[in-house]
């Protein structure tokens, strides 16, 4: 592949940057200030495809906790001089702001799916990264289920394939970091989690982390508000 | 008046964002000022009200790069709070998979962002036509970190594995038995890369910094130990808030850390190879000296020589480690939750990173506090840029403006995990 393509523009690898457009635009991160709100749409013209990559561009990321709070406060608590910070009350993923051709789930990207997604645009057909949930995985990996073996809550059921079921081969719950799979019914974990024990407090924190902005968490996290 | 600026639209070859603008008036430099445009973040204000259970891998997200680091610093702080001691094989395991990082980290920054520098190449691409035997040596050597971080975390990037008390999950022998093997041909690559980067051209140029590395009695700082420093430091990590402390500055979104009464201080494996050189192996402390590095090295440029030997001293302990290990019976020991203060430093691959967290009686998380090592290096960047520009101002622009980005490169700067580098104007008067 590397001979097959050509790095136009990463900073974090290379001095040297090519003049747009560009066939291929990958964006990370999401949207916090007003420049980046701005700077997308100046990035979507000179893409001819473009697809977002990780938990932040698809749905906002961890940053987007602040969403469920004052972002001032949060300046004030980390920075001794808040008036020198421009940021935006919410951190939301690429989407909202602009046409996005693919999305790349995880926190981090798993790297077999970026290769997936890169291979099948230069070949012109569809990426192949399954919507399932991360049980799917799970059950091919030859894993336990240590939610019914061990009784260790697991957010595999709702969340989206492509990290592989790591957390359940090291005998721990998934913790969510490929967001919500297609059709999540995030209510009947929950209840499931509940009769596991786990409080309303820490269900609340397990559906508001590394994708605390994606629809069905969201909503999900906001049931358990006490 | 005749203004002369040069701009470099971006700082290539760092992690994150910025720019760096430069005053002249006539040969003498005004004003050397970092801008960090990397937006806010705010995992401390992210921190307060989570369970302490959830700080490794919180954490972790601050830095794609070092992402053990940041977990070893949060485990490290928590079990301080709640009193607990981990120590055994998980201590031994704990310290495996930081080799691993170190590997990873110092093979990425010393191949493929800090020696086309040297080199006068864009990126380690272009690199690679003239030196493809050591890029192909780099990438796999990088591969051997990868590997024990995935082995032992799980996955390269964010480990799921690592959590308060020890791990989710221990390997077996047997498990570990493969990384040994590629850990054997990893020593022989990091040991050729001592004397590969020993060769590089360097500037001279020094400056009399003050070094800060955690130092510990019986081996290479990694997870414990004192805070000492080449001027005299000699302090518990619990009183590092009594003696360094950190200002806001306006350009940027990072908060710069000052020594009192000192001020700038230098962090990293320059610091730690000056202050740790005793405790070296003996393979890695004679390739050092085959090399001619020295301890109480001065020139920042020869970072680049400290990382490799830093490698090489990883693979190393790695396989030591590998070679010793015996399974714990227990894949991490228990927690009794309480109400608590705990702080931790860790030797993050760019240098000492701290930690505090306050907990309350249902191990909630009320405050934390994380200071990077790149927001302790920042105020020595400055002065490296306000002495090297100084001194070579005749150079031409375009020289000056590239030794300056690879000035800032020596720190391996991650402006991300500074919370958040570089665009370059030199601006002549």
């Amino acid at each position: 592949m590397a001979g097959a393509v050509e790095i136009a523009n990463f900073a974090e690898a290379t001095s040297a940057v090519a003049k747009g457009p560009y066939d291929l635009t990958l964006v990370e991160g999401s949207i916090t200030t007003p420049h980046d709100a701005e700077r997308i749409h100046h990035i979507r013209r000179a893409s001819k495809t473009l697809v977002t990559i990780g938990a932040c561009a698809t749905s906002g990321g961890i940053q987007a906790l602040r969403n469920f709070k004052d972002v001032k406060e949060f300046t004030s608590l980390v920075y001794a001089t808040p008036e020198f910070i421009e940021t935006l009350n919410k951190s939301t993923p690429i989407a909202d702001h602009i046409r996005v051709d693919y999305e790349l789930r995880g926190c981090p990207i798993n790297k077999h799916q970026l290769v997936e997604v890169l291979s099948a645009l230069l070949f012109g057909r569809q990426p192949n990264t399954p919507a399932e949930s991360v049980c799917l995985e799970c059950k091919r990996r030859g894993s336990v289920c240590v939610m019914v073996a061990h009784g260790t809550p697991c957010l595999g059921p709702v969340t989206h394939a492509g990290c592989g079921a790591i957390c359940p081969a090291y005998d721990r719950g998934c913790y969510g970091c490929f967001g919500p799979q297609e059709t999540p019914n995030t209510e009947s974990l929950s209840a499931w989690w509940s009769k596991l024990g786990v409080g309303e407090a820490d269900l609340l924190r397990a559906y508001r982390s590394f994708n605390a902005n994606a629809d069905a968490f969201r909503k999900e996290s906001e049931a358990h508000e006490g | 008046m005749k203004v002369r600026t040069i701009k470099v639209d971006m700082l290539a070859r760092v992690e994150g964002e910025g720019a760096l603008t430069i005053k002249m008036k006539g040969d003498e430099v005004q004003d050397v000022e970092f801008r960090i445009f990397e937006p806010p973040r705010f995992f401390e204000a992210f921190l307060r009200g989570r369970s302490y259970a959830e700080a490794p891998d919180i954490t972790a997200r601050i830095c794609g790069i070092c992402p053990v680091a940041y977990q070893m610093s949060a485990v490290h702080a928590i079990e301080d709070a709640l009193e607990v001691k981990v120590e055994g094989p998980l201590r031994a395991l704990r310290r495996l998979i930081y080799c691993g990082e170190w590997i990873e980290s110092h093979v990425l920054h010393i191949y493929m962002l800090h020696a086309p520098d040297f080199l006068g190449k864009d990126d380690v691409i272009q690199m690679a036509k003239e030196h493809p035997k050591e890029v192909e040596q780099a990438l796999r050597l990088k591969k051997a970190g990868n590997e024990i971080v995935a082995l032992l975390g799980g996955r390269e990037i964010h480990p799921v594995n690592v959590r308060v008390g020890g791990f989710y999950k221990v390997p077996s022998k047997k498990d570990l038995a493969p990384l040994a093997e590629k850990l054997k041909w990893a020593r022989d690559a990091a040991r050729a890369t001592v004397l590969w980067t020993a060769k590089l051209p360097f500037p001279e140029f020094e400056q009399d910094y003050e070094f800060v590395a955690l130092r510990h009695p019986g081996e290479y700082p990694m997870n414990e130990g004192r805070l000492v420093s080449s001027k005299g430091l000699d302090i518990a990590v619990k009183d590092y808030e009594n003696y360094f402390f950190e200002e806001h500055v306006q350009r940027s979104n990072a908060l710069h850390s000052v020594l009192r009464n000192r001020g700038a201080y230098f962090v990293g494996p320059l610091a730690r190879f000056n202050l740790n050189h005793d405790k070296l192996s003996k393979v890695a402390q004679e390739a050092a000296r085959e090399a001619k590095f020295k301890p109480g090295c001065r020139n920042p440029f020869k970072s680049i020589i400290a990382r490799a030997v830093e490698t090489l001293y990883a693979c190393d302990e790695a396989l030591r480690i590998i070679e010793a290990y015996e399974p714990p019976e227990t894949p991490a020991v228990d927690i009794a939750v309480k109400a608590g203060t705990g702080t931790a430093t860790t030797e993050a691959p760019r240098g000492i990173l701290y930690h505090r967290y306050r907990l309350d009686d249902s191990g909630t998380i009320q405050e934390a506090k994380i200071v990077p090592p790149t927001s302790q290096n920042q105020k020595t960047i400055e002065s490296d840029l306000r002495e090297f520009i100084t001194k070579n101002i005749r150079l031409p622009q375009t020289e000056l403006a590239w030794q300056c980005e690879q000035a800032i490169r020596n720190y391996d700067p991650c402006i991300s995990c500074a919370t958040h580098f570089l665009k370059l104007t030199i601006e002549r008067d």
